[in-house]
């Protein structure tokens, strides 16, 4: 953490504010997240983490503050220059928000019909789905809708989907809420794999102390509002601050 | 106490009048958004396609079976009267006329206004809740221009051939009911059919539908993209996008008959 201050960062939050008439949601919140590192928004239900995160990839605008995502400020940015931008963002969705009208293969080319470019980067369509749905162990769901998969495997087409385009940074909405222990720790596993092997850096909202266990560097508590506590695992875990003290225990 | 009771009646009306007056300059401001953006590009086609297909083609049995009930029925009950004055004759200008004008236009509408009015409610308020529409835009694709103007533009497009369908079997209906039961045949039905029409009947007609057809898409896109409130709202959007569908396509029907009443 000491070479953070020589780093620059991928993706920052300066003084986020954001209100739902009377509900002050979002009260002066800030956010760095360096290249390759894995952050981790800890907070309650209803404490404004998908209200931050949908504001990172502008489905929400803010009152104030300032987005920065690889030197561009996405609340000033146009709707093609911010589509632009977007395909260096994956976005994994809390419910994992499949096209349940569509086929595995055609969820996952859904994001390649408008950065055809990507496509010439890469290789072909077919080879990138493909080679998506083998990162997350899928290969043979190809052809199956969403509604015939189990929770754990909707949950790792969302993921190919959001890998598909090769994204710089990935933001993580809850990624093991709604799972059983066991396929939570699969997805926890891969959402490391990913990490590695193609040097993401990662936002994870979560409120699963095992999965912030397991997959952060670096840890921010969010509580009414602001940034509570900023720090590694295990100096949270280890924090005397009973509200900080009240994530971990069970 | 009564005063009180008063009271509360009338700020409850004035409440519900106000968010429905609400609802409409939103409605009004999402059509507004329709018009901007249907003409720039990237234009869907492929999913106007299929859109197309979902709402015409898979509406054909439904459309088809109504318009044969519809003019079988209406020829039936009208016979005995039509009798009783010595008129049956005009049977087939009366059929004819009252379907091409009015009664196909409307009634098939109004059973496309349940089947895919409700039905594009309910899957965008699906999509809506379990943040597919998020996820489109997340992934650099418009979802109004995706969901909502290729669902627009296809019942725009769908609904006045489909009434057309609609009118031809009615008469179809009609036309085995005068043989059966007056000796009419056929060619002599039809031939008294095209006597009667003219273009001023069709073209008012085929020109409404069309008008019934944007209201059906609009609506519902309308209320589906808007959904709130989880899986209930989907239920209320799919509702409510029938019940202000109903409502608009008599305003509709209304302001055609007037406006050609002064043209025709």
């Amino acid at each position: 953490m000491n070479s953070e201050k020589n780093k620059k960062p991928v993706l920052e939050l300066k003084n986020l504010h954001k209100s739902f008439g009377d509900n002050h949601v979002l009260k002066g919140f800030n956010l760095k997240l360096f290249e390759g590192e894995n952050l981790v928004i800890m907070g309650k239900s209803g404490s404004g983490k998908s209200v931050m995160v949908k504001c990172l990839v502008g489905l929400i605008q803010p009152d104030k503050g300032s987005i920065t995502i690889n030197d561009e400020d996405i609340i000033t940015l146009g709707h093609k220059e911010l589509d632009i931008l977007r395909t260096e963002i994956g976005f994994l969705f809390q419910g994992s928000a499949l096209y349940d009208s569509m086929t595995v293969r055609e969820n996952l080319e859904f994001p390649l019909r408008r950065h055809k470019d990507k496509i010439e980067n890469f290789q072909g369509t077919e080879i990138l789905v493909k080679e998506a749905l083998e990162n997350v162990g899928l290969s043979n769901a190809i052809d199956l809708m969403p509604a015939e998969l189990s929770g754990g495997m909707q949950r790792r087409v969302a993921l190919a989907r959001a890998l598909i385009l090769k994204p710089k940074i990935i933001m993580y909405d809850e990624p093991t809420t709604g799972l059983d222990p066991i396929t939570a720790k699969e997805i926890i596993l891969l959402m490391r794999n990913i990490q590695k092997k193609y040097h993401t850096s990662s936002l994870i909202i979560t409120h699963d102390v095992d999965c912030a266990r397991v997959i952060s560097n670096r840890m921010i508590l969010l509580v009414d509002g602001i940034n509570y506590a900023e720090g590694s695992f295990e100096e949270l875990s280890n924090s005397s601050d009973p509200q900080v003290q009240a994530f971990f225990k069970n | 106490m009564i005063f009180q009771l008063l009271m509360d009646k009338t700020s409850t009306i004035l409440t519900r009048t106000k968010s429905f007056f609400a609802e409409i300059g939103d409605m009004t401001l999402f059509a507004g958004r329709f018009f901007r953006e249907v003409f720039s590009p990237p234009f869907e086609f492929t999913e106007l396609l299929r859109q197309c297909y979902n709402m015409g083609n898979r509406s054909l049995l439904l459309v088809g079976v109504t318009g044969f009930i519809l003019g079988l029925v209406f020829t039936l009950q009208s016979r005995p009267t039509l009798m009783q004055f010595g008129a049956q004759s005009w049977m087939a200008s009366m059929v004819s006329l009252s379907i091409v004008r009015e009664i196909g236009p409307v009634i098939i509408a109004l059973i496309c206004a349940g089947r895919i009015g409700s039905g594009i409610g309910a899957e965008l308020g699906s999509m809506r809740v379990t943040e597919q529409i998020d996820a489109m835009e997340v992934s650099g694709t418009n979802p109004f221009k995706y969901l909502v103007i290729t669902r627009i533009v296809a019942t725009t497009l769908m609904l006045p051939l489909l009434i057309i369908m609609g009118d031809t079997i009615a008469l179809l209906g009609s036309a085995i009911v005068e043989n059966l039961k007056g000796d009419v045949s056929f060619l002599l039905y039809f031939n008294q059919v095209f006597d009667a029409l003219r273009f001023s009947d069709i073209l008012p007609a085929t020109v409404k539908s069309v008008f019934f057809g944007f209201a059906i898409g609009l609506v519902g896109c309308y209320k589906g993209y808007n959904c709130s409130k989880g899986t209930v709202g989907v239920g209320e959007a799919s509702n409510s996008a029938v019940v202000y569908i109903s409502m608009l396509l008599f305003v509709i029907d209304f302001i055609a008959v007037f406006v050609t009443d002064i043209f025709f």
